[in-house]
């Protein structure tokens, strides 16, 4: 006799996960940040020396670089620069979503070192005697935008433009002049300006550069990997449509060949993929190409937890045993299996993880996500779901378990 | 010929198929020690380009620009879906001034859908990154061998091990020998089948380890029938397993774009390999191993490991 309430209770099930599947699934999907080759960014390996022969290279220094390099990305506005210091002597920039990749990349690997030079090219002031926050913008007689610096010690200016009363002071930014303004007078306040045929735009640039501070350190470019923001969207959306028709696949492989189970499998993986893109939101991981490619991956390998299983189960249905027994069984020999197998993967994926760089990363997380999350949906949501629906007693035929009556030997 | 999986006799063809991956292996080395690997940009120092031109166009006519901007390209390829790409190759890096001069060329050539991907590699960081695989490699290798020997035998870590560098190194003799270039994902592959290769290995050690409790073997030969329908008992799921994954990766490799490509070869070559192996390799390693106690000292030994 059939048993309509643990068909109810199945299907009830099934519609909770469906609906909130529905309701936020596609939040949960946007809600991914992507990677530099889905939105377009680069992504540059500075190795990082000191500025002068013989001096060493400490930990404060590359925190110093890296939060100068930081404040410098705010004067671009990008949202989530991702800058860490790899190694001993070297710094990673990651910039996703950059809409001027040029002009970007030239204001991160300026030095930026502000110089007050007497006539005679000898310094007198450096960027550490510029004020917190002391270059800003403002506006001449004539609306043209100019550059107003506040030293620290309004004292020390006074004595330098006494010193050099009617003599020319240049302003440089690494090595290069930026104005050469004759001392008219004593300056007692301790404000500078550096004036020049500027553009709105570019005097916020040279004051946000400023501001930001010099870089502590020489940086060369070692690697460097950009993508433009078209051919990013085109990977994103090949990317995609590659996963759907993958995913379609095996959706239809798992309906034709297992049938009921098969149905229960699907249900479960749309559980998975729902379950994977919102572990991976929640730890702010970067979905990458390659973290792509890695989950239609676990789609595969979640699909094999219930193949295995499927696989059992109809060995012991040929066996003569019961519906319900040969799903018992057939789960509880399955179990194991699935553990060995999938842990060893996880340790692939662990190694992967220490010793790749970003892309690769990328893919080992979400590989990782996706197999510990394979033991919950597709291991235990589908003991689950076939526990309730065989209790039922309806689909009973060994038909929808994909085993034909002529297989099945008698006990 | 009628092959039916599930009736087949594996292991009384084990010779032919050790004979087959030998000579694949040794070709394989071979290959690999005269071509080496068509490296890509991600091991070799230089620069490589990938302009997304967006309107057809000839390489002569790509070259004539960049060499008004004094840039002497190693090679220029056509690539794309609908040849709409140029992936340029510099041997020297190129700096960022000179990769912003490029840009500008095209734009004002071929209009403001032009679009850059560009990737500079220091030879420093290619020989690390190179260096950092085998580190990756090794360590896989070893953990997989300490958790199958703690879950089964020594035997059957040696035989599974064995599998996956076959199945490792199979993909890399394939893409020697054809001389398709590597970049960075194709580690990231290499490293995939290993995990997944060993995956299918375990699900028939598995099953040979249930068996010997159920079976009583006392020579040689029941091992083999032992280990034979442990094979045909698996065969399905460890087909129909490599089949979605197989097309997953064979979607990937057909719509999933340039970028992807190597990625998804390597890995379509490596899960066929992988499958191959568990069933025809590592076994029956295993097997020959595990037989030698019959022969040897005659000793009867029922147990599973």
């Amino acid at each position: 006799m059939i048993k309509w309430s643990r068909i109810w209770a199945f299907l009830l099930i099934v519609a909770v996960m469906f609906s909130v599947i529905g309701y936020t699934g596609l939040g949960v999907a946007k809600g991914i940040t992507l990677g530099l080759d889905l939105q377009g960014g680069f992504e540059i390996l500075y190795e990082v020396k000191p500025v002068h022969e013989g001096e060493k290279l400490d930990k404060g220094t590359l925190t110093d670089t890296v939060q100068a390099l930081n404040r410098r990305v705010n004067v671009i506005g990008v949202s989530e620069p991702d800058i860490q210091v790899e190694g001993s002597d070297r710094i990673r920039v990651k910039l996703a979503g950059v809409t001027n990749q040029e002009q970007a990349r030239k204001l991160l690997g300026e030095p930026a070192r502000l110089s007050f030079l007497d006539p005679n090219g000898k310094e007198l002031l450096t960027g550490d005697d510029l004020a917190k926050n002391g270059a800003s913008v403002q506006y001449d007689e004539l609306r043209r935008p100019y550059i107003a610096l506040k030293l620290k010690d309004a004292d020390k200016f006074k004595q330098i433009t006494e010193t050099y009363l009617h003599q020319p002071i240049s302003i440089a930014l690494d090595e290069k002049i930026l104005t050469s303004p004759v001392v008219q007078s004593v300056i007692p306040g301790g404000t500078a300006s550096i004036t020049g045929d500027y553009t709105v735009d570019e005097a916020t640039e040279l004051a946000g550069i400023l501001n930001a501070g010099a870089l502590p350190v020489e940086m060369k470019e070692i690697y460097s990997n950009s993508v433009g923001a078209a051919l990013g969207a085109e990977s994103l959306q090949k990317g995609i449509y590659a996963s759907l028709i993958g995913i379609a696949l095996i959706f239809l492989f798992m309906l034709l060949y297992y049938r009921w189970p098969g149905v229960i499998a699907i249900i479960t993986l749309v559980v998975f993929m729902y379950l994977t893109l919102l572990v991976l939101n929640w730890m702010h991981a970067t979905l990458t190409l390659p973290g792509i490619a890695a989950f239609i991956l676990t789609v595969g390998m979640a699909v094999d937890a219930n193949i295995i299983t499927y696989e059992r189960i109809k060995e012991e249905l040929r066996a003569g045993k019961t519906l319900l027994s040969a799903v018992r069984a057939g789960q509880r020999r399955s179990l194991s299996t699935i553990i060995d197998a999938n842990l060893t993967t996880i340790i692939a994926g662990i190694v992967l993880f220490y010793f790749g760089t970003s892309s690769v990363q990328g893919f080992a997380v979400t590989l990782m996500v996706g197999i510990i999350l394979t033991l919950l949906t597709n291991v235990f949501g589908t003991r689950l779901l076939l526990a309730i629906w065989v209790r039922s007693n309806a689909l009973r035929k060994p038909w929808y378990y994909g085993v034909k009556e002529s297989e099945i030997s008698e006990l | 010929m009628n092959f039916n999986p599930k009736t087949w006799n594996y292991v009384s063809h084990r010779k032919q198929f050790y004979i087959i991956s030998a000579v694949l292996q040794i070709v394989g080395l071979i290959g690999f020690l005269i071509f080496g690997f068509n490296q890509g940009v991600d091991f070799q120092s230089g620069t490589r380009l990938d302009i997304a031109i967006g309107k057809p166009f000839t390489e002569e006519e790509v070259a004539a620009e960049l060499k008004q901007l004094n840039l002497e390209p190693g090679s220029i390829v056509t690539a794309g879906d609908n040849g709409e790409r140029a992936a340029v190759r510099f041997t020297e890096p190129l700096n960022k001034e000179q990769i912003v001069s490029v840009k500008n060329a095209f734009t004002k050539k071929y209009g403001e859908q032009v679009d850059i991907q560009e990737s500079t590699v220091d030879p420093i960081v290619s020989r690390e990154l190179a260096k950092n695989a085998t580190y990756a490699l090794i360590w896989a290798s070893i953990g997989i061998l300490l958790y199958i020997i703690v879950r089964f035998e020594y035997r059957f870590a040696i035989a599974g091990v064995i599998g996956l560098l076959h199945d490792a190194f199979g993909v890399i003799a394939i893409f020697s020998i054809f001389q398709i270039e590597v970049d960075l994902p194709f580690i990231a592959a290499i490293l995939t089948i290993v995990g997944y290769s060993i995956n299918d290995t375990i699900v028939t050690f598995d099953r040979i380890r249930e068996n010997m409790k159920l079976h009583k073997v006392k020579r040689k030969a029941d091992l083999e029938y032992v280990v034979n329908l442990s094979i045909q008992e698996t065969i399905t799921r460890s087909i129909n397993t490599v089949l979605t994954v197989l097309m997953a990766s064979v979607a990937l490799l057909i719509f999933g774009g340039e970028s992807i490509r190597t990625f998804s070869l390597a890995l379509t070559v490596g899960l066929f390999l992988g499958m191959y192996s568990s069933i025809f390799i590592s076994s029956q390693i295993w097997l020959d191993w595990k037989g030698r106690e019959f022969t040897n000292n005659r000793v009867t030994n029922n147990e599973a490991s």
